[in-house]
């Protein structure tokens, strides 16, 4: 990692090492995230989740289209590099709404470590950005639904976890 | 998803997963309360209360203060670091599904041959 790296406790960073090509990893990882993404836990739209899009430029919209056809923006792409890296910007509050005055980075970077096998890199970071909201989710916590609404998503990624996808369903 | 991750949450829904519990809880997140406090607006006893903020506390969800002779609870509610938990656990399931996605699909290239004739 060249870039300066975020403070540990406003960051989230994970390395996972696939097997697959570096351009084939970064394929899945960019225009192909909806077969990966843990739908339908994790949208913010009132419908179900269609489609996850990431628009391969940068500038390129980062949204969620609903099976009602609402695209629902999570944020933008602020680096493209394919088959190196990308930045995206997430803008999804706690709630996971958008929320435009939100500006947290995921940096995901792609490392050949043989023709094979490539390491992934994945730095989610700016969370301090969510300081500033932490008053109002202080303010949440003590109405009905704000706590609730974040353990639903706790849960949903717990339980989540335990679906794993089946290697027969590519889609080559 | 490490499995301590896994029963941190389970803990915690299981420490709201109680009525009561619940209602102290909620009480508390309007503002730090005393245990004589909750047990004053709530028909429940003072030991009740304690027992119940100790569950709250073992779960992460609740901490104490000391403030003079008094002990007050609050929510244990910093906000960043119960988002970046959220988002820690988001990746490692993304992360995970996008690995096995990833690989069936190298795979599948790797022997697109044998795949047709099947």
């Amino acid at each position: 990692m060249n870039a300066p790296l975020a403070s540990a406790a406003h960051a989230v960073r994970k390395t996972v090492t696939v097997a697959a090509p570096i351009a084939l990893a970064f394929e899945v990882f960019t225009a192909r995230i909806e077969s990966w993404w843990p739908m339908p836990s994790h949208h913010i739209g009132d419908a179900d989740c269609a489609a996850v899009v990431i628009e391969p430029r940068v500038g390129g919209r980062w949204y969620e289209r609903g099976t009602n056809g609402v695209e629902c923006v999570w944020g933008q792409v602020l680096v493209w590099e394919p088959a190196r890296r990308v930045v995206l910007v997430w803008q999804l509050d706690a709630q996971f709404k958008f929320d435009p005055t939100l500006h947290t980075e995921v940096d995901v970077r792609f490392t050949a470590i043989d023709d094979r096998t490539t390491q992934v890199d994945l730095e989610h970071r700016g969370l301090e950005a969510y300081g500033a909201a932490e008053l109002a989710m202080r303010e949440a916590f003590g109405s009905p639904n704000g706590w609730n609404g974040m353990l639903d998503h706790f849960a949903q990624v717990a339980g989540s976890a335990f679906v794993a996808p089946s290697a027969d369903h590519a889609q080559p | 998803m490490t499995p301590a991750k896994t029963v941190l949450q389970a803990r915690r829904f299981a420490a709201l997963g109680d009525p009561t519990r619940l209602q102290v809880f909620k009480l508390i997140a309007r503002a730090p309360l005393s245990v004589a406090e909750v047990a004053a607006r709530l028909p429940v006893s003072r030991p009740a209360v304690s027992q119940h903020l100790k569950v709250l506390a073992d779960a992460g969800l609740v901490q104490r203060d000391s403030a003079g002779t008094r002990n007050l609870y609050r929510p244990h509610t910093d906000g960043i670091a119960t988002l970046r938990d959220f988002i820690d656990s988001l990746w490692d399931v993304g992360l995970a599904r996008f690995k096995a996605q990833a690989e069936a699909l190298a795979r599948a290239r790797a022997a697109p041959a044998a795949k047709e004739k099947k």
